[in-house]
């Protein structure tokens, strides 16, 4: 009950005790399970009614600031809104036409494809690239820690800056980006037009993700017994086989982790792709798409205010469901 | 020997590694440094070397900078108020419904800020209250307020019961507890949650263009790097001078307070 309180932090308090948070870490610390259950079964000293009084701003807060917008935007994809219904106030409840109105647009396959190509390529890349570094930092040399903090960098600045700076080295006639290819002999590459604009901020989006991917590999390699790799090391593993059979299988409940916050969090990306492309061409996801028709910009010229709520409802149902699926994979860690 | 040389041929390859990590910030700085006509030849460090982007942007984002510092720290104020007392009741309280809330702020870590936006958009608009900064503030700290509250809790279920119990035997009520005892004790998660929550709600670029698009001079410094990137002829000798401005609380951040920035990463896990 206690490790449900404390949500996805417990959960990666697990392989968090990182040298990254061992100085000071208060997720890395265990929880002792009896500390809540004492005061529930002995005397029950700090009363519901307190605890009620404590936690009464977070729900406010939630259903003023969560729920309220959240069931506006619902609302808005069954009434057919119009720029001038904020003047007239007259929106007629539709139902779910809008919905089967965007699915037979002859954009919304195309946007589905293209978001699962960028979910699924960011992904591998980020996952494989940050359990290569995690694994490369694992064991300390000097300056590994000040090197590891700045790998760190690319996730801690503004993601406008970041776009802004990719969106330059991808200049097609002098962008860094081509320069280089042109040393290999390769042709410059058009980035950032419609036809390449995917790949374009694929890239830019697996640089973002490395450093999210190498804190929690990183965190769930300190976690495997050493004594694991002693025994390796007597049988006379070499390094490709301890990784195979050590270090991938015991970190297998931190992939899943890595991997399943990753999906929802590429899912929900806007900001890299609209500042480098505005989401047109091939680089629409559902995200740039709800985004264009709410304010009537990129690719979709006019505001469509319920199109664009029934497009983020589908997302919010998506991230709903990944919310239990969460629940269940910390479930079965717990066990 | 053959050891030592081991050591240090893997530091040469972290050492490449991360100068290929880091290469887009060094080009950012070098193009920001270079004479607008010379930076279409792309030189591999600022040759035509100038400070001039920076005197005119310093002098036109003034007002979007100060915008930006008054977010991110009434987004600061308002996520300690909302999370502190949360995390103190989820960890040492009993409180009704605490598995769903604990779902609850799972799911809203999970849910698509165009979403928000959009939902926040109609809000506003009734209320009046769209393109003002308290409205800015709002939105931004939905960004934080569930990251903080599972960093509170997690923080405070570490503070040993003892402590407490003997504050409630010399009669103090949960109030004064929470006062003089745990938020004292919890002072370095209060600096990691600010910290995080700051660098958030400076960063955020997806409700400042949406709620806060014909705000002026009080839009945040990310419009106003938006405004450079929207105009017709992209001036990028300015452009990246106020990326690099723009990421100066990073950089401060790194420099001054790793030690909160290490211990906030690993709940960083549950943000992206």
């Amino acid at each position: 009950m206690n490790e449900q309180a404390n949500g996805p932090t417990a959960t990666l308090a697990k392989p968090g005790s990182a040298p990254l948070t061992r100085d000071k870490g208060p997720v890395a610390v265990p929880v002792s399970p009896g500390r809540v259950r004492r005061s529930r079964f002995g005397k029950p000293k700090p009363g519901t009614w307190a605890g009620a009084a404590f936690v009464a701003p977070l729900v406010a807060y939630l259903i003023l600031f969560y729920a309220y917008p959240l069931y506006e935007n619902v609302a808005m994809s069954l009434h057919r809104f119009t720029r001038a219904t904020f003047v007239t106030g007259q929106a007629p409840y539709v139902g779910l036409s809008i919905y089967h109105e965007i699915i037979a647009s002859p954009l919304f396959w195309p946007t589905v494809r293209q978001t699962a190509t960028f979910v699924v390529v960011s992904l591998v890349f980020q996952y494989g690239l940050g359990l290569g570094l995690a694994v490369f930092f694992q064991r300390s040399f000097p300056l590994s820690g000040v090197l590891r903090g700045l790998f760190l960098v690319p996730w801690l600045l503004p993601i406008i800056v970041s776009a802004t700076t990719w969106q330059w080295m991808m200049d097609a006639e002098s962008g860094v980006v081509n320069r280089l290819l042109h040393v290999f002999g390769v042709d410059p590459v058009w980035w950032l037009n419609n036809e390449h604009s995917l790949w374009a901020v694929i890239i830019a989006n697996i640089w973002l993700g490395i450093p999210f991917n190498l804190v929690i590999l990183y965190s769930g390699l300190q976690n495997i017994p050493a004594e694991l790799y002693e025994a390796a090391a007597i049988d006379g593993a070499g390094p490709w086989r301890t990784f195979w059979s050590i270090t991938f299988p015991m970190l297998r409940p931190v992939t899943a982790v890595t991997l399943l916050l990753g999906f929802v969090y590429t899912l929900k990306v806007v900001d890299v792709i609209w500042i480098m492309t505005t989401g047109t061409g091939k680089s629409q996801t559902l995200a740039t798409w709800a985004y264009s028709m709410a304010f009537g910009k990129g690719s979709s010229a006019v505001i469509k205010y319920s199109e664009a709520s029934a497009v983020g409802s589908i997302l919010l149902l998506i991230a709903l469901a990944m919310g239990f699926v969460y629940l269940g994979v910390q479930r079965r860690q717990e066990v | 020997m053959q050891r030592v040389r081991r050591t240090w041929s893997r530091t040469t390859i972290g050492l490449v590694l991360t100068g290929l990590m880091l290469f887009p910030l060094y080009w950012m700085v070098n193009v920001s440094l270079t004479r607008r006509e010379a930076i279409r030849s792309g030189e591999l460090y600022p040759k035509a070397f100038t400070l001039d982007h920076y005197r005119v942007v310093l002098h036109d984002q003034l007002p979007y900078l100060r915008t930006s510092l008054l977010v991110g720290i009434g987004t600061v104020v308002l996520t300690l108020v909302v999370a502190a007392p949360a995390g103190y009741a989820l960890s040492k309280l009993l409180v009704p419904g605490r598995r769903v809330l604990s779902f609850l702020l799972i799911v809203a870590q999970m849910v698509p800020a165009v979403v928000m936006a959009l939902g926040f958009y109609t809000v506003y608009t009734n209320l009046g209250i769209l393109d003002t900064v308290p409205g800015l503030i709002l939105a931004d700290s939905t960004l934080a307020v569930p990251f903080a509250v599972m960093l509170f809790t997690a923080f405070m279920n570490t503070i040993p019961q003892d402590i407490l119990q003997a504050a409630q035997i010399d009669g103090a009520s949960s109030w004064r507890t929470f006062i003089s005892i745990v938020l004292p004790i919890a002072r370095n998660s209060a600096v990691t949650v600010s910290l995080f929550t700051f660098l958030w709600a400076w960063s955020d670029f997806l409700f400042a263009s949406t709620l806060n698009r014909d705000g002026g001079k009080f839009r945040p410094i990310t419009m106003g790097l938006y405004d450079y990137i929207g105009s017709q002829n992209q001036q990028w000798g300015e452009l990246m001078a106020t990326a690099v401005l723009a990421s100066i609380p990073t950089a401060i951040l790194l420099v001054v307070a790793q030690r909160f920035v290490a211990a906030g990463l690993t709940a960083g896990a549950v943000k992206d």
